[in-house]
């Protein structure tokens, strides 16, 4: 109940935040927001740390790109095309990652994640350094100007709220209940009749399709795909969001993305310009030595204990 | 009867070799059917080991392994459990961030056919909760079901293991050491309700407590590095002078 009423607020509160605060920076969060909350469904209920999500986020984002661009694609076609292909790829680097454990886990999507990126650089379609450039945003609906800041303010948001309710029901659905069960004690889900790498594998394609989708609606709002999107700093920032905001807490990645983005605007604009990655990585050893349970969890903890 | 009819489970030749080591060493176990059924064995013996093979958790170097019959030698740990053979762990084999509840659902819940579901609500199984209380009441942890496991004792994590591994309805159960580190008390409470479970089931149990072992199982098969070093029922295993020589040089 308690839960419900937070979103309800939270829902609020992001209706009328583009009166307040500047559209795109917000549609920014928003996008980070969902990478990461896509992100956690891996790390955070898979037990799997990914490094290499930046390859589906940056990935979908040349996809759709070209969609829009070239093709000519309404919209939203644009991006589910966008969001398509990095459940195809998020498929195939699971296959083979999804055996590994721990660090070789790691290793794998990164190295796979390397190997996109490379692809990224010499293909003819993306534009190499310069990037993918002028991406149209074109119409929501058929109907709705999305050239309109105010206008695809509302398309990112209806977005990010369908992605995350998906998110929140797998985690509490049958397929969780089995996901957390392979978290805790695979051995044991094993011994239960359960083919636990196929699980595994469901829970790295979702990951991927969503981090695509998130990928894929940041190029519509910025009308840019480039390689930073596909870069592995990128696959190492949504880890960072996810740890900050509180590993395997739903709303968790989301407040941390909010809060890394917002840090990087205000950092950008300051005199610390520069410093920007030395304060990340700055959090980064705050947060793993102090608070392990990221931002929402210590709330969560602190709550419990004083009832 | 056929002698596969007999057996319901059985090796020829069961070897495992970890690099030159020998833990499991041509090793021919039958197990009858309905038969509570002893593995003991000082410690390092090969007990586990032989239970990781049994349940496809390790592959053996030689030998063959057959289940109703069935030559079940190359397949997996999950195909074993869905054919009926259920295993518990050494250390106890519980999902902790779950409740007691949620714990043996998750046993009931692949029946349902909707595990891969990701777009349904957790509540799609609320039905499962009868039954799965019914399991708890059996193992005693009644006033448990919505407790975190966690946060549970020892004991009452084993009796939950126990519930769970009955959710399968398992042919066959393979308890490696269900009384370890308990109280007198927990381990009555155990031995008690595995000679409740055990009623129309095989049960494989591996047991340092040789008194559950008098009192539980009808053939006993000892195992020393590695080997069976003999097989019987208890009077048999315990009059065995090698057998005393083998704990007494280990053990103690
Ligand atoms: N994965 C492995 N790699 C190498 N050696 C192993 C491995 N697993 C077990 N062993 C060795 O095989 C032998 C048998 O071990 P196992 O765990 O089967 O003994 P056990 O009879 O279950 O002993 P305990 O009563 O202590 O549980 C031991 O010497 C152990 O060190
Ligand atoms: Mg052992």
């Amino acid at each position: 109940m308690n839960a419900k009423i937070g979103y309800l607020i939270a829902l609020v509160l992001l209706i009328v935040a583009p009166f307040v605060i500047y559209p795109v920076f917000l549609m920014k969060v928003l996008c980070f927001a969902l990478f990461a909350s896509a992100f956690n469904l891996i790390l955070g209920y898979g037990g799997l740390l990914s490094f290499g999500h930046a390859a589906f986020f940056g990935g979908a984002s040349y996809v759709t790109g070209h969609a829009l661009k070239v093709w000519g694609l309404p919209t939203e076609l644009g991006i589910l095309t966008g969001a398509a292909a990095a459940c195809v790829l998020g498929f195939l680097v699971g296959m083979i990652a999804i055996r590994r454990q721990g660090i070789y886990f790691a290793m794998i999507t990164l190295a796979m994640a390397q190997m996109v990126f490379f692809l990224f650089i010499t293909a003819p379609f993306t534009g190499g350094e310069n990037g993918l450039q002028g991406i149209p945003r074109g119409t929501a609906l058929g109907a709705i100007d999305l050239q309109d800041n105010l206008n695809m303010y509302y398309f990112v948001l209806a977005i990010f709220v369908l992605a995350y309710f998906l998110i929140s029901r797998t985690v509490n659905s049958p397929f969780g209940q089995v996901l957390g069960a392979i978290r805790d004690n695979e051995n044991r889900a094993k011994s239960l009749g359960y083919d636990t790498d196929k699980y595994k594998l469901l829970a790295f394609v979702l990951s991927a399709t969503l981090a695509g989708l998130a990928g894929a609606t940041k190029s519509v709002v910025f009308q840019l795909a480039s390689l930073t999107d596909a870069h592995w700093h990128m696959s190492g920032e949504v880890v960072l969001m996810t740890l900050l905001g509180g590993l395997g807490t739903i709303p968790g990645p989301a407040v941390g993305a909010g809060i890394i983005v917002t840090l990087q605007n205000y950092l950008a604009k300051g005199p610390l310009g520069g410093w920007v990655p030395v304060v990340l990585g700055l959090i980064f050893i705050v947060c793993v030595l102090a608070f392990r349970r990221g931002v929402v969890g210590e709330i969560k903890a602190m709550i419990r204990k004083s009832f | 009867m056929s002698e596969s009819g007999n057996y319901i489970l059985q090796t020829e030749g069961l070897t495992k070799e970890f690099k030159g080591f020998t833990a499991v060493d041509d090793v021919n176990l039958k197990v009858k059917r309905h038969d509570i059924h002893a593995l003991i064995g000082p410690n390092g013996a090969g007990k586990t080991t032989v239970f990781n093979l049994l349940t496809k958790f390790l592959t053996p170097t030689r030998g063959k392994i057959t289940f109703n019959g069935r030559d079940i030698t190359s397949a997996k740990p999950a195909e074993i459990a869905r054919m009926g053979v259920i295993r518990s762990f050494q250390i106890s084999a519980v999902f902790p961030h779950m409740t007691a509840r949620e714990n043996v659902r998750v046993a009931l819940q692949r029946k349902l056919g909707t595990s891969f579901h990701f777009w349904r609500p957790v509540s799609s199984l609320n039905r499962l909760n009868d039954r799965a209380d019914e399991l708890l009441h059996m193992v005693g942890l009644d006033r448990f079901t919505e407790a975190m496991v966690a946060d549970m004792s020892y004991g009452r994590k084993r009796a939950l293991e126990i519930a769970t591994t009955l959710a399968m309805e398992p042919e066959m159960m393979l308890l490696d050491e269900p009384t370890q580190g308990m109280g007198r008390e927990d381990v009555e409470l155990v031995t008690e309700l595995i000679r409740k479970v055990a009623a129309g089931r095989t049960i494989l149990m591996v047991e340092h407590n040789l008194g559950v072992v008098s009192t539980l199982c009808n053939t006993i098969t000892v195992l020393q590095r590695g080997a069976i070093l003999t097989e019987g029922d208890y009077r048999t295993v315990s009059n065995d002078p090698r057998v005393k020589e083998a704990y007494m040089g280990k053990a103690a």
